[in-house]
Protein backbone atom coordinates (compact mmCIF):
# COMPACT_ATOMS: atom_id res chain seq x y z
CA UNK A 1 0.00 0.00 0.00
CA UNK A 2 1.74 3.15 -1.07
CA UNK A 3 0.34 6.53 -0.29
CA UNK A 4 1.15 9.15 -2.90
CA UNK A 5 1.43 12.86 -2.18
CA UNK A 6 0.26 15.29 -4.82
CA UNK A 7 2.30 18.27 -5.86
CA UNK A 8 1.92 20.83 -8.63
CA UNK A 9 3.73 18.52 -11.08
CA UNK A 10 1.76 15.40 -10.21
CA UNK A 11 2.07 12.58 -7.70
CA UNK A 12 5.12 11.90 -5.52
CA UNK A 13 6.18 8.85 -3.61
CA UNK A 14 8.01 9.15 -0.29
CA UNK A 15 10.76 6.63 0.47
CA UNK A 16 11.63 6.00 4.11
CA UNK A 17 14.33 4.03 5.91
CA UNK A 18 14.78 3.96 9.67
CA UNK A 19 17.82 3.54 11.90
CA UNK A 20 16.68 2.66 15.38
CA UNK A 21 18.99 2.87 18.38
CA UNK A 22 17.67 0.45 20.97
CA UNK A 23 19.26 0.31 24.40
CA UNK A 24 20.14 -3.28 25.26
CA UNK A 25 18.52 -4.50 28.47
CA UNK A 26 21.48 -5.49 30.65
CA UNK A 27 22.75 -4.86 34.18
CA UNK A 28 26.13 -3.48 33.19
CA UNK A 29 27.61 -1.65 30.21
CA UNK A 30 28.89 -3.04 26.93
CA UNK A 31 32.57 -2.81 27.83
CA UNK A 32 32.64 -2.04 31.58
CA UNK A 33 31.15 -3.20 34.88
CA UNK A 34 29.29 0.07 35.61
CA UNK A 35 25.50 -0.04 36.05
CA UNK A 36 23.01 0.97 33.36
CA UNK A 37 20.00 1.90 35.48
CA UNK A 38 18.09 5.03 34.46
CA UNK A 39 17.85 8.09 36.69
CA UNK A 40 20.94 7.79 38.90
CA UNK A 41 22.88 10.81 40.25
CA UNK A 42 25.22 12.24 37.58
CA UNK A 43 28.50 10.41 36.97
CA UNK A 44 27.85 7.75 39.62
CA UNK A 45 27.49 4.91 37.10
CA UNK A 46 30.78 5.51 35.38
CA UNK A 47 33.86 3.33 35.43
CA UNK A 48 37.27 4.63 34.43
CA UNK A 49 36.77 2.77 31.13
CA UNK A 50 33.63 4.80 30.40
CA UNK A 51 35.46 7.99 31.35
CA UNK A 52 38.23 7.02 28.88
CA UNK A 53 41.05 7.29 31.39
CA UNK A 54 44.40 6.45 29.76
CA UNK A 55 45.30 2.76 29.87
CA UNK A 56 41.78 1.50 30.49
CA UNK A 57 40.77 -1.44 28.28
CA UNK A 58 37.30 -2.54 27.17
CA UNK A 59 36.11 -6.08 28.03
CA UNK A 60 32.93 -7.13 26.28
CA UNK A 61 29.76 -8.05 28.19
CA UNK A 62 28.79 -11.52 26.94
CA UNK A 63 25.12 -10.96 27.78
CA UNK A 64 24.92 -7.88 25.53
CA UNK A 65 26.19 -10.01 22.65
CA UNK A 66 23.58 -12.63 23.50
CA UNK A 67 20.86 -9.96 23.47
CA UNK A 68 21.97 -8.73 20.03
CA UNK A 69 21.98 -12.28 18.68
CA UNK A 70 18.56 -12.95 20.23
CA UNK A 71 17.21 -9.82 18.53
CA UNK A 72 18.71 -10.90 15.21
CA UNK A 73 17.06 -14.31 15.52
CA UNK A 74 13.68 -12.71 16.35
CA UNK A 75 14.04 -10.62 13.17
CA UNK A 76 14.71 -13.78 11.20
CA UNK A 77 18.12 -12.36 10.37
CA UNK A 78 21.46 -13.79 9.45
CA UNK A 79 23.77 -14.14 12.47
CA UNK A 80 27.38 -13.43 11.60
CA UNK A 81 29.64 -15.79 13.51
CA UNK A 82 32.56 -13.43 12.90
CA UNK A 83 32.21 -9.70 13.43
CA UNK A 84 34.51 -6.76 14.09
CA UNK A 85 34.44 -3.76 16.40
CA UNK A 86 35.56 -0.50 14.83
CA UNK A 87 36.30 2.96 16.11
CA UNK A 88 34.07 5.72 14.77
CA UNK A 89 36.05 8.90 15.35
CA UNK A 90 34.55 12.26 16.19
CA UNK A 91 34.91 14.91 18.86
CA UNK A 92 32.11 15.93 21.16
CA UNK A 93 31.99 16.94 24.82
CA UNK A 94 29.99 13.86 25.86
CA UNK A 95 32.26 11.39 24.05
CA UNK A 96 35.33 11.12 26.30
CA UNK A 97 37.17 8.56 24.15
CA UNK A 98 37.04 10.78 21.08
CA UNK A 99 35.59 7.76 19.28
CA UNK A 100 32.62 5.45 19.63
CA UNK A 101 33.22 1.71 19.58
CA UNK A 102 30.81 0.47 16.94
CA UNK A 103 30.64 -2.09 14.14
CA UNK A 104 31.09 -0.92 10.57
CA UNK A 105 31.79 -3.35 7.75
CA UNK A 106 31.20 -6.58 9.63
CA UNK A 107 28.22 -6.28 11.99
CA UNK A 108 27.09 -9.11 14.27
CA UNK A 109 23.71 -9.41 12.52
CA UNK A 110 22.98 -9.19 8.79
CA UNK A 111 19.80 -9.11 6.70
CA UNK A 112 16.44 -9.93 8.24
CA UNK A 113 12.78 -9.13 7.92
CA UNK A 114 9.95 -7.56 9.88
CA UNK A 115 6.24 -7.84 9.09
CA UNK A 116 4.19 -4.68 9.60
CA UNK A 117 0.57 -4.81 10.69
CA UNK A 118 -1.31 -2.15 8.76
CA UNK A 119 -4.92 -1.05 8.70
CA UNK A 120 -7.67 -3.59 7.95
CA UNK A 121 -5.46 -6.59 8.68
CA UNK A 122 -3.12 -5.78 5.79
CA UNK A 123 0.53 -6.69 6.28
CA UNK A 124 3.77 -5.59 4.62
CA UNK A 125 7.29 -6.95 4.85
CA UNK A 126 10.15 -4.53 5.44
CA UNK A 127 13.74 -5.65 5.09
CA UNK A 128 16.29 -5.30 7.88
CA UNK A 129 19.68 -4.29 6.48
CA UNK A 130 21.76 -5.02 9.58
CA UNK A 131 22.00 -4.83 13.35
CA UNK A 132 25.20 -3.90 15.12
CA UNK A 133 26.38 -3.32 18.68
CA UNK A 134 27.82 0.01 19.76
CA UNK A 135 28.41 2.23 22.76
CA UNK A 136 26.10 5.03 23.72
CA UNK A 137 27.60 8.48 24.41
CA UNK A 138 27.14 10.53 27.57
CA UNK A 139 24.43 13.10 28.02
CA UNK A 140 24.93 16.85 27.46
CA UNK A 141 22.67 19.34 29.18
CA UNK A 142 22.72 22.79 27.64
CA UNK A 143 20.04 24.47 29.75
CA UNK A 144 21.46 24.20 33.27
CA UNK A 145 23.90 27.11 33.11
CA UNK A 146 24.05 30.29 31.01
CA UNK A 147 27.52 29.70 29.56
CA UNK A 148 28.34 26.08 30.35
CA UNK A 149 27.21 22.66 29.13
CA UNK A 150 26.89 20.00 31.81
CA UNK A 151 27.99 16.47 30.92
CA UNK A 152 26.83 13.29 32.63
CA UNK A 153 28.64 10.09 31.59
CA UNK A 154 26.18 7.64 33.19
CA UNK A 155 24.95 6.64 29.74
CA UNK A 156 28.46 6.57 28.29
CA UNK A 157 29.26 3.00 27.27
CA UNK A 158 25.76 1.60 27.65
CA UNK A 159 25.14 -1.04 24.96
CA UNK A 160 23.01 -0.02 22.00
CA UNK A 161 21.74 -2.05 19.10
CA UNK A 162 21.55 -0.01 15.93
CA UNK A 163 18.88 -1.65 13.80
CA UNK A 164 18.89 -0.40 10.22
CA UNK A 165 15.94 -1.01 7.89
CA UNK A 166 16.02 -1.09 4.14
CA UNK A 167 14.35 1.91 2.45
CA UNK A 168 11.15 -0.12 2.10
CA UNK A 169 8.57 2.16 3.71
CA UNK A 170 6.35 4.42 1.62
CA UNK A 171 4.28 6.44 4.12
CA UNK A 172 4.45 7.86 7.62
CA UNK A 173 1.87 5.24 8.68
CA UNK A 174 4.20 2.46 7.59
CA UNK A 175 7.09 4.06 9.49
CA UNK A 176 4.87 4.24 12.58
CA UNK A 177 3.82 0.61 12.15
CA UNK A 178 7.49 -0.39 11.79
CA UNK A 179 8.48 1.31 15.04
CA UNK A 180 5.54 -0.17 16.92
CA UNK A 181 6.20 -3.66 15.62
CA UNK A 182 9.92 -3.47 16.32
CA UNK A 183 9.19 -2.22 19.82
CA UNK A 184 6.72 -5.07 20.43
CA UNK A 185 9.25 -7.67 19.26
CA UNK A 186 12.04 -6.21 21.42
CA UNK A 187 9.72 -6.22 24.45
CA UNK A 188 8.60 -9.81 23.80
CA UNK A 189 12.15 -11.10 23.77
CA UNK A 190 13.28 -8.77 26.56
CA UNK A 191 16.25 -7.26 24.73
CA UNK A 192 15.11 -3.61 25.04
CA UNK A 193 12.36 -2.09 27.17
CA UNK A 194 11.27 0.10 24.23
CA UNK A 195 10.73 3.10 26.48
CA UNK A 196 10.99 6.07 24.11
CA UNK A 197 10.44 8.73 26.81
CA UNK A 198 13.52 7.55 28.71
CA UNK A 199 15.45 7.39 25.47
CA UNK A 200 15.83 3.59 25.35
CA UNK A 201 14.61 3.73 21.75
CA UNK A 202 15.45 6.58 19.38
CA UNK A 203 15.10 6.78 15.63
CA UNK A 204 17.03 8.43 12.81
CA UNK A 205 14.72 8.80 9.83
CA UNK A 206 15.93 8.82 6.22
CA UNK A 207 13.46 10.50 3.88
CA UNK A 208 13.54 11.09 0.13
CA UNK A 209 10.90 11.66 -2.52
CA UNK A 210 10.62 10.52 -6.11
CA UNK A 211 8.16 10.21 -8.96
CA UNK A 212 6.46 6.80 -8.63
CA UNK A 213 8.69 4.16 -10.21
CA UNK A 214 11.46 6.69 -10.86
CA UNK A 215 15.04 6.63 -9.54
CA UNK A 216 15.58 7.29 -5.81
CA UNK A 217 15.85 10.93 -4.80
CA UNK A 218 18.50 12.50 -2.58
CA UNK A 219 17.77 11.73 1.05
CA UNK A 220 17.87 13.78 4.21
CA UNK A 221 18.42 12.22 7.62
CA UNK A 222 16.32 13.47 10.52
CA UNK A 223 18.27 12.69 13.69
CA UNK A 224 17.18 11.43 17.09
CA UNK A 225 13.41 11.50 16.98
CA UNK A 226 12.02 10.07 20.20
CA UNK A 227 8.38 9.14 19.66
CA UNK A 228 6.30 7.33 17.06
CA UNK A 229 4.10 10.37 16.65
CA UNK A 230 7.03 12.73 16.09
CA UNK A 231 8.58 10.34 13.55
CA UNK A 232 5.34 10.41 11.59
CA UNK A 233 5.00 14.19 11.83
CA UNK A 234 8.64 14.70 10.82
CA UNK A 235 8.16 12.51 7.74
CA UNK A 236 4.99 14.34 6.67
CA UNK A 237 6.74 17.69 7.00
CA UNK A 238 10.00 16.61 5.39
CA UNK A 239 8.33 14.95 2.37
CA UNK A 240 6.27 18.07 1.70
CA UNK A 241 9.35 20.31 2.10
CA UNK A 242 11.37 18.23 -0.39
CA UNK A 243 8.53 18.20 -2.94
CA UNK A 244 8.17 21.99 -2.65
CA UNK A 245 11.93 22.51 -3.08
CA UNK A 246 12.07 20.31 -6.20
CA UNK A 247 8.91 21.75 -7.74
CA UNK A 248 10.25 25.26 -7.22
CA UNK A 249 13.23 24.25 -9.34
CA UNK A 250 15.57 23.62 -6.41
CA UNK A 251 17.72 20.64 -5.48
CA UNK A 252 17.72 18.52 -2.33
CA UNK A 253 21.04 18.64 -0.54
CA UNK A 254 21.98 15.50 1.37
CA UNK A 255 22.16 16.67 4.96
CA UNK A 256 21.31 15.97 8.57
CA UNK A 257 18.24 17.68 9.95
CA UNK A 258 16.55 18.02 13.32
CA UNK A 259 12.83 17.82 14.03
CA UNK A 260 11.68 20.82 16.04
CA UNK A 261 8.78 19.39 18.01
CA UNK A 262 7.35 22.73 19.14
CA UNK A 263 7.31 24.27 15.65
CA UNK A 264 6.51 21.01 13.83
CA UNK A 265 9.28 21.57 11.27
CA UNK A 266 12.61 19.99 10.34
CA UNK A 267 15.70 22.20 10.33
CA UNK A 268 19.13 21.79 8.81
CA UNK A 269 21.85 21.12 11.37
CA UNK A 270 24.26 23.07 9.16
CA UNK A 271 26.95 20.52 9.95
CA UNK A 272 30.40 21.08 8.52
CA UNK A 273 31.45 18.98 5.54
CA UNK A 274 34.04 16.90 7.36
CA UNK A 275 31.66 16.09 10.22
CA UNK A 276 30.88 12.82 8.46
CA UNK A 277 34.46 11.74 8.03
CA UNK A 278 34.50 9.19 10.85
CA UNK A 279 37.73 7.44 9.74
CA UNK A 280 36.53 4.02 10.90
CA UNK A 281 39.20 1.47 11.64
CA UNK A 282 39.21 -1.82 13.60
CA UNK A 283 39.58 -1.17 17.33
CA UNK A 284 43.01 -2.52 18.28
CA UNK A 285 41.82 -3.04 21.88
CA UNK A 286 39.28 -5.67 20.83
CA UNK A 287 39.72 -8.98 19.08
CA UNK A 288 37.15 -10.08 16.48
CA UNK A 289 33.90 -11.31 18.00
CA UNK A 290 33.61 -15.01 17.17
CA UNK A 291 30.44 -16.89 18.01
CA UNK A 292 29.98 -20.60 18.52
CA UNK A 293 27.17 -21.90 16.27
CA UNK A 294 25.94 -24.21 19.07
CA UNK A 295 25.61 -21.17 21.37
CA UNK A 296 23.56 -19.36 18.72
CA UNK A 297 21.33 -22.44 18.31
CA UNK A 298 20.77 -22.53 22.06
CA UNK A 299 19.61 -18.89 22.04
CA UNK A 300 17.34 -19.69 19.11
CA UNK A 301 15.79 -22.65 20.94
CA UNK A 302 15.15 -20.42 23.95
CA UNK A 303 13.25 -17.72 22.02
CA UNK A 304 9.77 -17.13 23.41
CA UNK A 305 6.67 -17.17 21.23
CA UNK A 306 6.96 -14.08 18.99
CA UNK A 307 4.10 -11.63 18.43
CA UNK A 308 3.28 -12.86 14.89
CA UNK A 309 3.15 -16.49 16.02
CA UNK A 310 1.05 -15.58 19.01
CA UNK A 311 -1.34 -13.52 16.88
CA UNK A 312 -1.88 -16.43 14.51
CA UNK A 313 -2.42 -18.81 17.42
CA UNK A 314 -4.99 -16.50 19.07
CA UNK A 315 -6.88 -16.25 15.79
CA UNK A 316 -6.72 -20.00 15.22
CA UNK A 317 -7.36 -21.32 18.75
CA UNK A 318 -9.58 -18.61 20.17
CA UNK A 319 -11.26 -17.42 16.97
CA UNK A 320 -10.25 -13.80 17.58
CA UNK A 321 -10.53 -11.29 14.74
CA UNK A 322 -7.33 -9.92 13.18
CA UNK A 323 -7.94 -6.66 14.99
CA UNK A 324 -8.57 -8.17 18.43
CA UNK A 325 -5.62 -10.55 18.09
CA UNK A 326 -3.45 -7.56 17.12
CA UNK A 327 -4.49 -5.70 20.26
CA UNK A 328 -3.81 -8.75 22.45
CA UNK A 329 -0.24 -9.16 21.19
CA UNK A 330 0.65 -5.46 21.11
CA UNK A 331 2.18 -5.73 24.60
CA UNK A 332 3.43 -9.02 26.01
CA UNK A 333 1.61 -8.37 29.32
CA UNK A 334 -1.76 -7.92 27.58
CA UNK A 335 -1.38 -11.30 25.88
CA UNK A 336 -0.55 -13.04 29.16
CA UNK A 337 -3.54 -11.41 30.86
CA UNK A 338 -5.93 -12.28 28.05
CA UNK A 339 -4.85 -15.90 27.87
CA UNK A 340 -5.40 -16.35 31.59
CA UNK A 341 -8.90 -14.86 31.31
CA UNK A 342 -9.79 -16.80 28.15
CA UNK A 343 -8.50 -20.19 29.26
CA UNK A 344 -11.46 -22.58 29.47
CA UNK A 345 -13.95 -19.76 28.83
CA UNK A 346 -15.73 -18.16 25.91
CA UNK A 347 -12.86 -16.32 24.17
CA UNK A 348 -15.14 -13.73 22.56
CA UNK A 349 -16.51 -12.79 26.01
CA UNK A 350 -12.98 -12.67 27.43
CA UNK A 351 -11.79 -10.49 24.56
CA UNK A 352 -14.78 -8.12 24.93
CA UNK A 353 -14.19 -7.69 28.65
CA UNK A 354 -10.45 -7.07 28.20
CA UNK A 355 -10.66 -4.63 25.29
CA UNK A 356 -13.87 -3.01 26.57
CA UNK A 357 -14.46 -2.53 30.29
CA UNK A 358 -10.92 -3.38 31.44
CA UNK A 359 -9.09 -1.05 29.00
CA UNK A 360 -11.59 1.72 29.79
CA UNK A 361 -10.98 1.29 33.53
CA UNK A 362 -7.17 1.17 33.12
CA UNK A 363 -7.31 4.29 30.94
CA UNK A 364 -9.45 6.14 33.46
CA UNK A 365 -7.05 5.21 36.25
CA UNK A 366 -3.99 5.85 34.09
CA UNK A 367 -2.36 2.52 34.98
CA UNK A 368 -0.89 -0.27 32.87
CA UNK A 369 -2.29 -3.78 32.71
CA UNK A 370 0.35 -5.09 35.13
CA UNK A 371 -0.98 -2.65 37.74
CA UNK A 372 -4.63 -3.54 37.06
CA UNK A 373 -6.75 -3.64 40.23
CA UNK A 374 -8.78 -6.40 38.54
CA UNK A 375 -6.60 -9.48 38.24
CA UNK A 376 -6.98 -11.85 35.30
CA UNK A 377 -8.11 -14.58 37.71
CA UNK A 378 -10.86 -12.34 39.12
CA UNK A 379 -12.04 -11.21 35.69
CA UNK A 380 -12.22 -14.87 34.72
CA UNK A 381 -14.34 -15.61 37.80
CA UNK A 382 -16.68 -12.77 36.89
CA UNK A 383 -17.21 -14.28 33.44
CA UNK A 384 -17.89 -17.65 35.10
CA UNK A 385 -20.57 -16.02 37.26
CA UNK A 386 -22.33 -14.80 34.11
CA UNK A 387 -21.91 -18.15 32.37
CA UNK A 388 -23.50 -20.14 35.22
CA UNK A 389 -26.36 -17.62 35.57
CA UNK A 390 -25.32 -16.44 39.03
CA UNK A 391 -25.49 -12.85 37.76
CA UNK A 392 -26.77 -11.18 34.62
CA UNK A 393 -24.52 -9.35 32.19
CA UNK A 394 -25.92 -6.04 33.40
CA UNK A 395 -25.20 -6.76 37.07
CA UNK A 396 -21.73 -7.97 36.01
CA UNK A 397 -20.97 -4.41 34.85
CA UNK A 398 -21.79 -3.14 38.35
CA UNK A 399 -19.71 -5.88 39.98
CA UNK A 400 -16.82 -5.00 37.66
CA UNK A 401 -16.98 -1.33 38.74
CA UNK A 402 -16.70 -2.46 42.37
CA UNK A 403 -13.79 -4.75 41.47
CA UNK A 404 -12.00 -1.79 39.86
CA UNK A 405 -12.36 0.22 43.07
CA UNK A 406 -11.64 -2.52 45.62
CA UNK A 407 -9.73 -5.19 43.71
CA UNK A 408 -12.13 -7.66 45.31
CA UNK A 409 -13.19 -11.17 44.42
CA UNK A 410 -16.39 -11.04 42.29
CA UNK A 411 -18.08 -14.00 44.04
CA UNK A 412 -17.66 -12.28 47.41
CA UNK A 413 -18.94 -8.95 46.05
CA UNK A 414 -22.04 -10.66 44.62
CA UNK A 415 -22.60 -12.41 47.95
CA UNK A 416 -22.08 -9.34 50.13
CA UNK A 417 -24.13 -6.96 48.01
CA UNK A 418 -26.89 -9.51 47.46
CA UNK A 419 -26.57 -9.23 43.66
CA UNK A 420 -27.20 -12.88 42.95
CA UNK A 421 -29.48 -13.35 39.97
CA UNK A 422 -32.99 -14.55 40.67
CA UNK A 423 -33.77 -17.69 38.69
CA UNK A 424 -36.65 -18.86 40.87
CA UNK A 425 -39.42 -19.11 38.28
CA UNK A 426 -42.16 -18.78 40.86
CA UNK A 427 -40.72 -15.53 42.22
CA UNK A 428 -40.26 -14.01 38.76
CA UNK A 429 -43.71 -15.15 37.77
CA UNK A 430 -45.15 -13.29 40.76
CA UNK A 431 -43.61 -10.02 39.59
CA UNK A 432 -44.62 -10.63 35.98
CA UNK A 433 -48.21 -11.30 36.99
CA UNK A 434 -48.30 -8.16 39.11
CA UNK A 435 -46.96 -5.93 36.33
CA UNK A 436 -49.41 -7.37 33.81
CA UNK A 437 -52.33 -6.90 36.20
CA UNK A 438 -51.40 -3.28 36.96
CA UNK A 439 -50.94 -2.20 33.34
CA UNK A 440 -53.89 -3.17 31.18
CA UNK A 441 -53.18 -0.26 28.85
CA UNK A 442 -49.76 -1.63 27.81
CA UNK A 443 -51.20 -5.17 27.57
CA UNK A 444 -53.74 -3.87 25.08
CA UNK A 445 -50.99 -2.06 23.18
CA UNK A 446 -48.97 -5.27 22.92
CA UNK A 447 -52.08 -6.86 21.47
CA UNK A 448 -50.98 -10.47 21.76
CA UNK A 449 -47.71 -9.80 19.91
CA UNK A 450 -49.07 -7.55 17.15
CA UNK A 451 -46.89 -4.78 18.54
CA UNK A 452 -43.84 -6.78 19.73
CA UNK A 453 -41.75 -3.74 20.73
CA UNK A 454 -43.93 -3.17 23.79
CA UNK A 455 -42.47 -6.28 25.42
CA UNK A 456 -39.30 -4.29 26.07
CA UNK A 457 -41.24 -1.98 28.31
CA UNK A 458 -42.54 -4.96 30.33
CA UNK A 459 -39.03 -6.42 30.66
CA UNK A 460 -37.83 -3.07 31.94
CA UNK A 461 -40.56 -2.93 34.57
CA UNK A 462 -39.85 -6.47 35.81
CA UNK A 463 -36.12 -5.78 36.00
CA UNK A 464 -36.78 -2.58 37.89
CA UNK A 465 -39.02 -4.40 40.40
CA UNK A 466 -36.37 -7.08 40.92
CA UNK A 467 -33.56 -4.47 41.23
CA UNK A 468 -31.97 -5.85 38.10
CA UNK A 469 -31.57 -9.31 39.57
CA UNK A 470 -34.19 -11.29 37.64
CA UNK A 471 -32.74 -13.52 34.94
CA UNK A 472 -33.52 -11.58 31.72
CA UNK A 473 -33.99 -14.72 29.60
CA UNK A 474 -36.54 -16.13 32.01
CA UNK A 475 -38.32 -12.77 32.24
CA UNK A 476 -38.61 -12.60 28.46
CA UNK A 477 -39.86 -16.14 28.19
CA UNK A 478 -42.48 -15.72 30.93
CA UNK A 479 -43.73 -12.44 29.51
CA UNK A 480 -44.13 -13.89 26.01
CA UNK A 481 -46.06 -16.84 27.43
CA UNK A 482 -48.34 -14.74 29.64
CA UNK A 483 -49.00 -11.96 27.13
CA UNK A 484 -49.72 -14.63 24.52
CA UNK B 1 49.30 6.84 -2.76
CA UNK B 2 50.44 10.27 -1.64
CA UNK B 3 49.10 13.24 0.27
CA UNK B 4 49.24 16.93 -0.50
CA UNK B 5 49.33 19.84 1.96
CA UNK B 6 45.57 20.25 1.72
CA UNK B 7 45.03 16.67 2.92
CA UNK B 8 47.55 17.16 5.72
CA UNK B 9 45.69 20.26 6.89
CA UNK B 10 42.42 18.34 6.83
CA UNK B 11 43.77 15.35 8.77
CA UNK B 12 45.26 17.72 11.32
CA UNK B 13 41.95 19.49 11.73
CA UNK B 14 40.04 16.20 12.16
CA UNK B 15 42.52 15.17 14.87
CA UNK B 16 42.28 18.65 16.43
CA UNK B 17 46.01 19.21 15.95
CA UNK B 18 47.23 22.74 15.37
CA UNK B 19 49.72 22.64 12.51
CA UNK B 20 51.26 25.97 11.40
CA UNK B 21 51.10 26.72 7.66
CA UNK B 22 54.90 26.38 7.23
CA UNK B 23 54.88 22.87 8.72
CA UNK B 24 52.37 21.47 6.22
CA UNK B 25 54.87 20.98 3.36
CA UNK B 26 57.50 19.16 5.50
CA UNK B 27 54.78 17.02 7.15
CA UNK B 28 53.38 16.04 3.77
CA UNK B 29 56.90 14.89 2.81
CA UNK B 30 57.28 12.81 5.97
CA UNK B 31 53.85 11.23 5.59
CA UNK B 32 54.57 10.39 1.96
CA UNK B 33 57.78 8.64 2.94
CA UNK B 34 55.85 6.57 5.46
CA UNK B 35 53.20 5.74 2.89
CA UNK B 36 55.84 4.74 0.34
CA UNK B 37 57.36 2.40 2.91
CA UNK B 38 54.00 0.77 3.68
CA UNK B 39 53.28 0.61 -0.04
CA UNK B 40 55.87 -2.18 -0.33
CA UNK B 41 53.10 -4.44 0.94
CA UNK B 42 51.30 -4.15 -2.39
CA UNK B 43 54.09 -6.24 -3.92
CA UNK B 44 52.48 -9.23 -2.16
CA UNK B 45 49.53 -10.86 -3.89
CA UNK B 46 46.61 -10.70 -1.42
CA UNK B 47 43.84 -11.93 -3.72
CA UNK B 48 41.40 -14.05 -1.73
CA UNK B 49 43.13 -13.28 1.56
CA UNK B 50 40.71 -11.89 4.15
CA UNK B 51 41.79 -8.70 5.94
CA UNK B 52 43.70 -9.35 9.15
CA UNK B 53 42.08 -7.62 12.11
CA UNK B 54 44.29 -9.03 14.82
CA UNK B 55 47.59 -10.89 15.03
CA UNK B 56 46.73 -12.33 18.45
CA UNK B 57 45.55 -15.90 18.32
CA UNK B 58 43.15 -15.69 21.21
CA UNK B 59 39.41 -15.59 21.71
CA UNK B 60 37.92 -12.22 22.66
CA UNK B 61 37.67 -12.31 26.48
CA UNK B 62 34.13 -11.90 27.80
CA UNK B 63 32.73 -10.47 31.00
CA UNK B 64 29.59 -11.53 32.91
CA UNK B 65 26.69 -9.10 33.07
CA UNK B 66 27.20 -7.98 36.66
CA UNK B 67 27.78 -4.54 38.15
CA UNK B 68 31.34 -4.44 39.47
CA UNK B 69 32.20 -0.76 39.09
CA UNK B 70 30.80 2.75 39.52
CA UNK B 71 29.95 4.91 42.56
CA UNK B 72 33.17 6.85 42.14
CA UNK B 73 31.99 10.27 41.06
CA UNK B 74 34.92 12.00 42.76
CA UNK B 75 37.49 9.83 40.93
CA UNK B 76 35.75 10.33 37.61
CA UNK B 77 35.66 14.11 38.00
CA UNK B 78 39.11 14.41 39.65
CA UNK B 79 40.96 15.53 36.52
CA UNK B 80 38.21 17.69 35.07
CA UNK B 81 39.21 21.36 34.66
CA UNK B 82 35.74 22.24 35.90
CA UNK B 83 32.95 20.23 37.53
CA UNK B 84 29.69 21.50 38.99
CA UNK B 85 26.95 19.64 40.86
CA UNK B 86 28.44 16.29 39.93
CA UNK B 87 28.61 17.13 36.21
CA UNK B 88 31.58 17.87 33.98
CA UNK B 89 31.20 21.54 33.12
CA UNK B 90 32.46 22.55 29.68
CA UNK B 91 32.04 25.72 27.61
CA UNK B 92 28.60 25.64 25.98
CA UNK B 93 28.73 23.44 22.87
CA UNK B 94 25.48 24.58 21.29
CA UNK B 95 24.64 27.90 19.62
Amino acid sequence: MSKLISGTTGEWEVVIGLEVHAQVTSNSKLFSGAATEFGAEPNTQVSLVDAAMPGMLPVINAYCVEQAVRTGLALDAQINLYSIFDRKNYFYADLPQGYQISQYKQPVVGEGIITLDLKDGETKEVGIERLHLEQDAGKSMHDQHPTMTYVDLNRSGVALMEIVSKPDMRSSEEAGAYLKKLRTILRYIGTCDGNMEQGSMRADVNVSVRKPGGPLGTRCEIKNVNSVRFVQQAIEYEARRQIDVIEDGGKIVQETRLYDVAAGVTRSMRSKEEAHDYRYFPDPDLLPLELDPAWVDKIKAGLPELPDEKKNRLMRDFGLSVYDAGVMVSEPEIGVYFEEVAKGRDPKQASNWVTGSLFAALNAKGVSITESPVTAANLGKLIDLIADNTISGRIAKDVFEIMVETGGDPAKIVEEKGLKQITDTGFIEGIVDKIIAENPGQVAQYDGGANPKVIGWFVGQVMKQSQGKANPAQVNELLKKKLG
Amino acid sequence: MSVDTKTVARIAHLARLKVPEDRLEPLAGELNQLLAWVEQLSEVNTDNVPPLTSVVHARLPRRDDVVTDGDRQADVLANAPDAQNGFFAVPKVIE
